[in-house]
C-alpha cells in the first residue's frame, strides 16, 4: 500500500489479438454448451449446469476482456468485493425465505 | 497548468518538462490520472453490479415461489433469438477488445473498424431485442399494459409453443402470476438495453472523435474506460440469457 | 476562557486574507456554476444542503406545533402524514446523507490527503447538479401535494393505496442517489490515488478514513436502492409488479431490498461525523487520537458489518424468527466498533490539555448524545424489546439521538471548526459557545421526552395521541422551540463572520491536518506545492518543531 504515483507500474500490458480471438472462441463454444445443455433433461440441473457456465464465462470476460488478469490489486480486490456484496444481498435474503417455512421455534 | 513544480516523487523516468495536453491539472502524472479513471470506472461497475442485483434478487425469489408460472412465461421466449443475440453481444465484446488494442497501438484504422463493428453490433442486438418484444406485444404479453394471460390458463390456444412444450394449463391464481415474469422480464431486459443505448451512444460519440485521432495518440483511457462499460453490459446479458431463457426448459 | 485556549490568531493590525483565494480567483456566477474546484462545489453544497435543513427544519416545527396538543387540531391527519413524510424525506435524502461529506468532506479531503483536487473534478460538480436537479424534483412534490408514504415508500401502501406523488418523489430520491454515489465513488478513488508523497494509509487522518468507510456504503448500497425504487415507480405507473400482494408480489421482497440500502445509510449519515469528531477532540485535547489504528479500522468495521444487519427493520414484519435471530446478533456486532470509537475519544481527552472551544463543545453533545442513540440501537436490535418498542416514539427519539444528536452536532461541530480555513476569518466565540449549549439543552427537551413516551407505548406517525401523554409532548415540543433557535444562531453569527470576523490566520487551531498548513481561504490548487508527509497523524510535537524551525529563521 504505497503511495499512489508510482509511475513505474503503469506501463499498461497489452492483451495480444491472439487470447481475444481465444477467448472469443471460448466463449462462443460456452454458449453453444449452454444452449445444447437447456435441452438435456437434468432436473434441478439444468439451473446449475446453466449458471455454472455462465459464471465461467464472466470470469474469461472479466479476466481477459476487462484486463484483471493483469491488473493491480487493488482492481482485483475491487472486484471481489462486488461478488462479494451482491452475494451477501441473495444470501441473506433467501436466508429469511428460506427459513421461514420451518417455523417457530 | 501553469504550475512547474517538478513531480515530487522522484521515479518518474522519462524526464518531461511539459505536461501532454490530455493530463489534467490536478494530476501529477498520465499514470496516475489513467489508474484513477480506471479505477473509477471500475467503482461504477460495482454501483452497476448491485443495480442489476436488486432485480436478480427479485427474480430468484419470485421465481422460486411461483415456478409453474415463471417456467411457462420462458417458454414463451424464442431460444433461437435469444442464443442469436448472446452471440451478438459476445462478438460485439470481441470487437470492443479489439478497439482497446487497436488504440494502445495507435492503429487508428484499426479503432475506426472496431468501433464503427461494435456500434453496428449493439444495433443489432438491439433490433433483435425488439423482434422479441414486439411478439410479446402481439401476443398480449406485455404486463400492465398489454396483457391476457389466456396462452397460460389455456395453452393450447398458443400453437407454436404449445407444440414444443406441450405446457399444462395452469390455475387461474398461478396463470396470472405469469404477468410477474414478464414484469421481471422487462424490466430486466429494458434495464439492460438502457444501458446498450447508453453505450451505442457514447461510441457513436467516441467514432467522431476517432476519427480526429483523439485515441490514437497515447492517450486511450477513454477507450479503455468505454470497454469496460462495455464488457459488463455484456455480463449482464450472459447471465439474463440462461436465467430468462435456459434454465426453464424442463418443468 | 482565554487562559484555556489554543487559538492563535495573528495580529489583527497586519493581517489578511490572501489576495490570492480559492474565493477570488474569479467572479462571477458561471465562474461557480462551471467550477471544478473541490472547495467551490463543497460552497455550493453547504448553500444547498442549508437551504434544505431549514424547510425540513419547518416541517419538523409544524410536526412538534400539531403534537402540542392531543387531537389533530392544526392540521388534518392527512396533511401530518405528508408533513412528516416530506420532512423525513428531506432531512434523510437531502441533508444528512450528503451534510458531512458533499460539504465538509468536499472541502477538506484533498488537502488532508495533498492533493489539488477530488480525482474527478467534472463528477463532483455534476453530483452538485444532481443533487439539485432532485431536489427540485423534491421540491416539486412538495409544491403538487406532497407524498404520505413515510420516508421508507413502504408498499403496498405507496404502490396501491395511495394517491399523492409517489412518482417525483420515488424519481427524487433516485436522482439524489446517483448524486450521493457519485460524491462516494469520488472519495474513494482520491484516497486511493491522489495521496501525496510519504501520506501512507496509516497517516491519513481519521476523517479521511471514516468518509472512505462511508464512501464504499454510498458505492454498494444505493444502487440497490436505486432499483427498488424503479420498481416502485414502474409498479405505480403500469400497475404491475413485484411488491404488491393484490398482485402476487411481495412487500417482503421490497423491504429487504429497502433495507438494504437504507440501513447502511445511516451509516452513511453517522461515519463522516464520526471523522469529524476525531479531528476535533484530538486537535482541542493537544493529543494524537488514542488507538489510531482501531479507530480507523472500526470504521471500516461499521461499513462491512453494516451491511448484513439491515433485517433489524423488519422483526415485526414476518421475517423467519432464524433470520431474526442472526440478524439480531449482527445488529450487536455493530455496537462494538462504535463503542470502540467512543472509548477512544475518551480516551483520547484523559490527560489532555483540553481546551473549550465550540467545536469540541459541540463534540462533546455529539460523544453524550450519540452514546445515548447508540445504546437504544442495542435494545431495539434486541428482537424481544424491538418488539415492544417498534413503531413508537422509542424508534424516534433513538433515531434522532444518532441523526440528530450525532450527525448534526458533528456536522456544526466541523462547519465550525473548518470554518476559518473556508473563510480566512473567525466565528464569534463567545455566541457560538452559547448556540452550542442551547443546541444540547433544546435536544434534550425535544427527544428524551420521546424516549418515555415510546415506553408508555404512545406510537407513531399520528396526528394525534390519548391525552396522556400530553405532558411529555408539550416537554418536547418546548424544546424544539430552544432546539430551533440553537440552529438559528449559527447561521446568523456566521453570516455575520463573513465580513466581521476576526482574520483567522493558517492555522488559529494549532491542528496538524495538511489543510491547516496552507493558507486560509486556500489557493484554488490548495498548496502552492505538492506536500510531502513526513510525520505521523495528529504529531503536535512535530507541529512544534516546525513553528520553531519558523520562528528561527525568521
Amino acid at each position: 500500500m504505497n503511495n499512489a504515483n508510482n509511475s513505474s507500474e503503469h506501463e499498461q500490458h497489452i492483451v495480444s489479438p491472439k487470447i481475444y480471438v481465444v477467448i472469443l472462441l471460448a466463449l462462443l463454444a460456452l454458449t453453444a454448451t449452454t444452449v445444447a445443455a437447456s435441452y438435456v433433461e437434468m432436473y434441478v440441473f439444468n439451473a446449475v449446469v446453466a449458471l455454472a457456465i455462465a459464471v465461467l464465462k464472466m470470469i474469461l470476460v472479466v479476466l481477459f476482456f476487462m484486463h484483471i488478469k493483469y491488473s493491480t490489486k487493488l482492481t482485483k480486490l475491487t472486484v471481489i468485493s462486488g461478488v462479494f456484496i451482491f452475494l451477501g444481498l441473495i444470501s441473506m435474503t433467501l436466508a429469511d425465505y428460506v427459513s421461514r417455512a420451518w417455523g417457530r421455534w | 497548468m501553469s504550475d512547474s513544480t517538478a513531480t515530487a516523487n522522484g521515479v518518474e523516468t522519462e524526464v518531461h518538462h511539459e505536461h501532454p495536453s490530455y493530463q489534467r491539472h490536478h494530476f501529477e502524472t498520465v499514470a496516475q490520472q489513467f489508474d484513477a479513471t480506471n479505477f473509477a470506472m471500475w467503482l461504477f461497475l460495482l454501483t452497476e453490479i448491485m443495480f442489476f442485483g436488486g432485480l436478480f434478487t427479485a427474480y430468484l425469489i419470485l421465481r422460486n415461489w411461483y415456478y409453474p408460472a415463471f417456467v411457462e412465461g420462458s417458454h414463451q421466449l424464442s431460444i433461437f433469438w435469444g442464443t442469436a443475440n448472446t452471440t451478438v453481444l459476445i462478438i460485439s465484446s470481441f470487437t470492443m477488445a479489439m478497439s482497446v488494442w487497436n488504440a494502445q497501438m495507435r492503429r487508428k484504422g484499426g479503432l475506426l473498424l472496431c468501433l464503427v463493428l461494435t456500434f453496428i453490433l449493439g444495433l443489432v442486438f438491439l433490433g433483435i431485442k425488439g423482434i422479441e418484444w414486439h411478439e410479446k406485444w402481439v401476443k398480449y404479453h406485455v404486463p400492465g399494459l398489454h396483457y391476457s394471460d389466456q396462452s397460460f390458463r389455456n395453452p393450447a390456444s398458443d400453437p407454436e409453443v404449445y407444440a414444443e412444450y406441450h405446457d399444462k394449463s395452469l390455475a387461474p391464481d398461478m396463470a396470472s402470476k405469469v404477468e410477474q415474469y414478464f414484469f421481471l422480464y422487462f424490466a430486466m431486459t429494458g434495464m439492460h438495453a438502457l444501458h446498450m443505448v447508453i453505450g451505442i451512444a457514447i461510441l457513436g460519440f467516441m467514432i467522431v472523435r476517432a476519427k480526429t485521432g483523439a485515441y490514437t495518440s497515447g492517450h486511450y483511457t477513454f477507450v479503455e474506460n468505454f470497454g469496460l462499460y462495455w464488457h459488463f453490459v455484456d455480463i449482464i446479458w450472459i447471465f439474463l440469457f440462461p436465467l430468462l431463457y435456459l434454465i426453464s426448459r424442463h418443468q | 476562557m482565554s487562559a484555556a485556549t489554543i487559538v492563535s490568531l495573528p495580529d489583527q493590525a497586519t493581517a489578511r486574507i490572501p489576495k490570492m483565494n480559492f474565493l477570488s480567483k474569479e467572479n462571477g456566477l458561471l465562474s461557480w456554476l462551471l467550477t471544478g474546484d473541490h472547495k467551490r462545489i463543497a460552497t455550493l453544497y453547504l448553500i444547498s444542503i442549508t437551504f434544505f435543513f431549514f424547510i425540513g427544519g419547518a416541517l419538523a416545527g409544524l410536526i412538534r406545533l400539531e403534537l402540542l396538543t392531543p387531537q389533530s387540531d392544526l392540521m388534518a391527519a392527512d396533511t401530518y402524514n405528508k408533513v412528516f413524510s416530506m420532512h423525513g424525506l428531506i432531512m434523510v435524502f437531502f441533508f444528512l446523507v450528503p451534510s458531512v461529506p458533499a460539504t465538509i468532506g468536499n472541502f477538506v479531503i484533498p488537502m488532508m490527503v495533498g492533493a489539488k483536487d477530488l480525482a474527478l473534478p467534472k463528477i463532483n460538480l455534476l453530483s452538485w447538479y444532481l443533487y439539485i436537479v432532485a431536489g427540485g424534483m423534491m421540491l416539486y412534490t412538495m409544491a403538487t401535494g406532497g407524498v404520505d408514504t413515510g420516508w421508507t415508500f413502504t408498499t403496498p401502501l405507496s404502490t396501491h393505496y395511495l394517491n399523492t406523488n409517489v412518482i417525483s418523489a420515488g424519481l427524487a430520491v433516485f436522482v439524489a442517489g446517483f448524486s450521493s454515489i457519485f460524491t462516494g465513488l469520488n472519495f474513494i478513488v482520491t484516497i486511493h490515488k491522489m495521496r501525496c508523497p510519504g501520506m501512507t494509509w496509516f497517516r491519513l487522518p481519521l476523517f479521511v478514513w471514516s468518509n472512505y468507510a462511508a464512501s464504499i456504503l454510498m458505492v454498494l448500497g444505493t444502487p440497490v436502492l436505486a432499483i427498488t425504487l424503479v420498481l416502485i415507480v414502474l409498479e405505480r405507473a403500469v400497475h404491475i409488479g413485484v411488491f404488491d400482494p393484490a398482485m402476487g408480489g411481495d412487500p417482503l421482497l421490497f423491504q429487504h431490498l429497502f433495507w438494504f440500502y437504507s440501513h447502511p445509510a445511516v451509516y452513511i449519515m453517522i461515519l463522516p461525523g464520526m471523522g469529524v469528531i476525531s479531528e476535533v477532540v484530538s486537535t482541542f485535547s493537544r493529543k494524537r487520537v488514542f488507538g489510531y489504528t482501531a479507530v480507523a479500522f472500526s470504521s471500516v468495521a461499521i461499513a462491512v458489518f453494516g451491511f448484513f444487519v439491515w433485517a433489524h427493520h423488519m422483526f415485526i414484519m414476518g421475517i423467519s424468527n432464524y433470520a431474526a435471530l442472526v440478524f439480531s446478533l449482527l445488529t450487536m456486532l455493530v455496537a462494538v466498533p462504535s463503542a470502540i470509537k467512543i472509548f477512544n475519544w475518551a480516551f483520547t481527552l484523559y490527560n489532555g490539555s483540553i481546551t473549550f472551544e465550540t467545536p469540541m463543545l459541540y463534540a462533546f453533545g455529539f460523544m453524550g448524545l450519540f452514546t445515548i442513540g447508540g445504546m437504544t440501537g442495542v435494545f431495539l436490535g434486541a428482537t424481544g424489546t424491538d418488539i415492544h418498542l417498534t413503531e413508537t416514539y422509542f424508534i424516534v427519539a433513538h433515531f434522532h439521538f444518532v441523526m440528530v444528536g450525532g450527525m448534526l452536532m458533528a456536522f456544526l461541530s466541523g462547519i465550525h471548526f473548518w470554518w476559518p480555513k473556508w473563510t480566512g476569518r473567525m466565528y464569534p466565540e463567545k455566541i457560538s459557545q452559547l448556540a452550542a449549549l442551547i443546541t444540547f439543552i433544546g435536544f434534550n427537551f425535544t427527544f428524551f421526552p420521546q424516549f418515555i413516551l415510546g415506553t408508555l407505548g404512545m406510537p407513531r406517525r399520528y396526528a394525534a395521541y390519548p391525552p396522556e401523554f400530553q405532558v411529555l409532548n408539550v416537554f418536547s415540543s418546548a424544546g424544539a422551540t430552544i432546539l430551533g433557535v440553537g440552529y438559528l444562531l449559527p447561521i446568523l453569527y456566521l453570516t455575520w463572520s463573513l465580513k466581521y470576523g476576526e482574520i483567522a490566520g493558517e492555522n488559529p487551531w494549532q491542528a496538524t491536518g495538511l489543510e491547516w498548513q496552507t493558507q486560509s481561504p486556500p489557493l484554488t490548487e490548495n498548496f502552492p506545492e505538492i506536500p510531502i508527509m513526513d510525520h505521523e497523524a495528529y504529531d503536535y510535537e512535530w507541529l512544534e518543531r516546525q513553528q520553531r524551525k519558523e520562528v528561527a529563521s525568521v
